[in-house]
């Protein structure tokens, strides 16, 4: 790709929504996918069969429920705010795309390979809580504005022991870049010298996606569905499209920084061989098998056990966890030099 | 100690795995429902299905308008008109089951002499209207003749318990 059409501003644009297009579209097939994944795993856990009627096992079953929402009458309650109620779903929709901007799916394989990644990773996942909190507001409805609360104070609380985990990472590669990040991952995984905070950041990663057992926001069985109790249709879906995004990209994000990225998991001949964006999925639904496997076995925590959790628990622990992983790197001459 | 016990598994989150683990044998565990339209469960000889009016093996309806059924009927969903016929027997001239009303009781049946009406082994008869769900004496005859053989082959299996 030297010089040519491809190095021209124009041409830079078209490559770049190529790109995009090449990224966003296997991932709202995943997206699909993984309300189909999760119905049939929380179905066999339930020793059920779950949706196997529309194509071969049910495979076509994503497609029909889309094509359902698409023909739905989208209803905007009295009261609401017109403009700030279908803002809300967009916003939601959007940042959860957006931020698999940075996702290096293989080496050097990111849309924007910027060197303030992680930053900009949870910088976007911080704003997701404003989708939910203007739906919950415009909606001019008590339990969506209830579930708006829950779900500020539940993503606020968690992300800052995401932080943490996300610096304890920092301190051992020195870069923000996730490329770097997966790079720094060649001799060992992080999963396993930071096992501690990999369970804090995917249990974290659990309550700032709003998934069982943290699904407090949505509470069925006290708020109805939280901050989306008055969409439907379109509106909806891009609730629900955004919810199962962002599964993905925490997943996604685990991935990148606790295991490994696109490396092989086992470093020699045959398993080298195949291609870093197979492992790169492999390992991401892994993930997302758990938080399914998770969303089937757990309860609902009570509101205050969760912020509990989240303040007494979680924070001090991986602050703690910080601390002694750079002293650790600090004493035995460990600390890369970026 | 025992403070320092219970801390220590709940940071390892034993109970947690443990829970995991269960759900996991779960998940690879035999499915427990039936693929229904395309696989069944057994009925019983005495389940109480759709109505039927039987025959006589000659093709004589075995009904002689007694009316005990519909003086049984808890729900009241029978309906019988009788008078002689050119022969001299008792026939009804009219048989209706409202079986939207029908509570599957089965009292019907127990109380017929005759074992003229009785409950089949058939439970998909759902239809689109509600007409449709008021049966009269010639959609209950032809159920008997439909359902003949299996009717009187449970007849046969559950006499020994009445």
């Amino acid at each position: 790709m030297q010089g040519g059409f491809f190095a021209t501003d124009f041409g830079i644009l078209i490559l770049t929504l190529l790109k995009s297009l090449a990224l966003i579209v296997p991932l709202l097939i995943g997206v699909a996918y993984l309300t189909y994944a999760e119905r049939k795993i929380l179905a066999a856990v339930q020793l059920r069969r779950g949706p196997n009627v529309v194509g071969p096992f049910g495979l076509w079953q994503p497609f029909a429920d889309a094509i359902k929402m698409l023909f739905k009458e989208t209803i905007i309650p009295d009261g609401a705010n017109r403009f700030l109620f279908l803002i809300a779903p967009i916003i939601t929709f959007g940042l959860a795309i957006i931020a698999w901007a940075v996702i290096p799916v293989n080496d050097h394989w990111a849309i924007a390979s910027i060197n303030v990644g992680l930053l900009y990773l949870f910088a976007i996942s911080s704003l997701g809580v404003y989708g939910v909190i203007i739906a919950g507001w415009a909606s001019n409805s008590k339990f969506a504005f209830l579930g708006a609360m829950r779900s500020a104070a539940q993503m606020v609380s968690y992300e800052v022991s995401i932080g943490l985990v996300i610096l304890s990472v920092l301190v051992c590669t020195g870069s923000l870049n996730l490329n770097q990040i997966v790079l720094a991952q060649r001799t060992i995984w992080f999963a396993i010298p930071l096992l501690p905070m990999l369970v804090v950041f995917f249990i974290s990663g659990l309550a700032e996606t709003n998934r069982a057992p943290f699904d407090l926001p949505e509470g069925e069985s006290e708020i109805v569905a939280g901050f989306f109790v008055e969409y439907s249709a379109m509106s909806f879906a891009l609730f629900f499209l955004g919810e199962y995004a962002n599964m993905i990209l925490m997943s996604g994000m685990t991935t990148i920084l606790f295991l490994g990225g696109w490396l092989s998991p086992i470093p020699f001949a045959p398993f080298t061989w195949v291609p870093g964006p197979i492992w790169f999925i492999l390992k991401v639904v892994l993930c997302l098998f758990v938080f399914l496997w998770v969303r089937a076995t757990l309860p609902r925590f009570r509101y205050d056990q969760l912020m509990q959790l989240g303040w007494k628990v979680f924070l001090p622990f991986s602050l703690a966890w910080l601390v002694i992983t750079a002293s650790a790197l600090e004493i035995f001459g460990w600390l890369p030099h970026a | 100690m025992s403070r320092l016990d219970r801390i220590a598994r709940s940071f390892l989150l034993t109970e947690i795995l443990s829970g995991l683990a269960l759900t996991l044998r779960y998940f690879f565990k035999r499915k427990a429902t039936l693929n229904y339209p395309y696989e069944k469960n057994a009925i019983s000889p005495r389940f109480k299905g759709e109505h039927a009016l039987r025959r006589y093996p000659n093709g004589e309806e075995r009904c002689i308008a007694c009316k005990l059924c519909e003086a049984i009927c808890p729900a009241q969903a029978i309906t019988i008109e009788a008078e002689p016929r050119d022969d001299g027997s008792r026939r009804t001239t009219r048989y209706d089951i409202d079986m939207t009303k029908c509570i599957y009781c089965g009292f019907c049946e127990e109380a017929c002499p005759v074992d003229a009406i009785v409950e089949g082994p058939n439970f998909e008869f759902a239809t689109e209207t509600r007409e449709e769900l008021l049966y009269d004496k010639q959609k209950l005859l032809a159920n008997g003749d439909r359902w003949e053989a299996e009717l009187a082959k449970r007849l046969e299996l559950d006499a020994p318990y009445r």
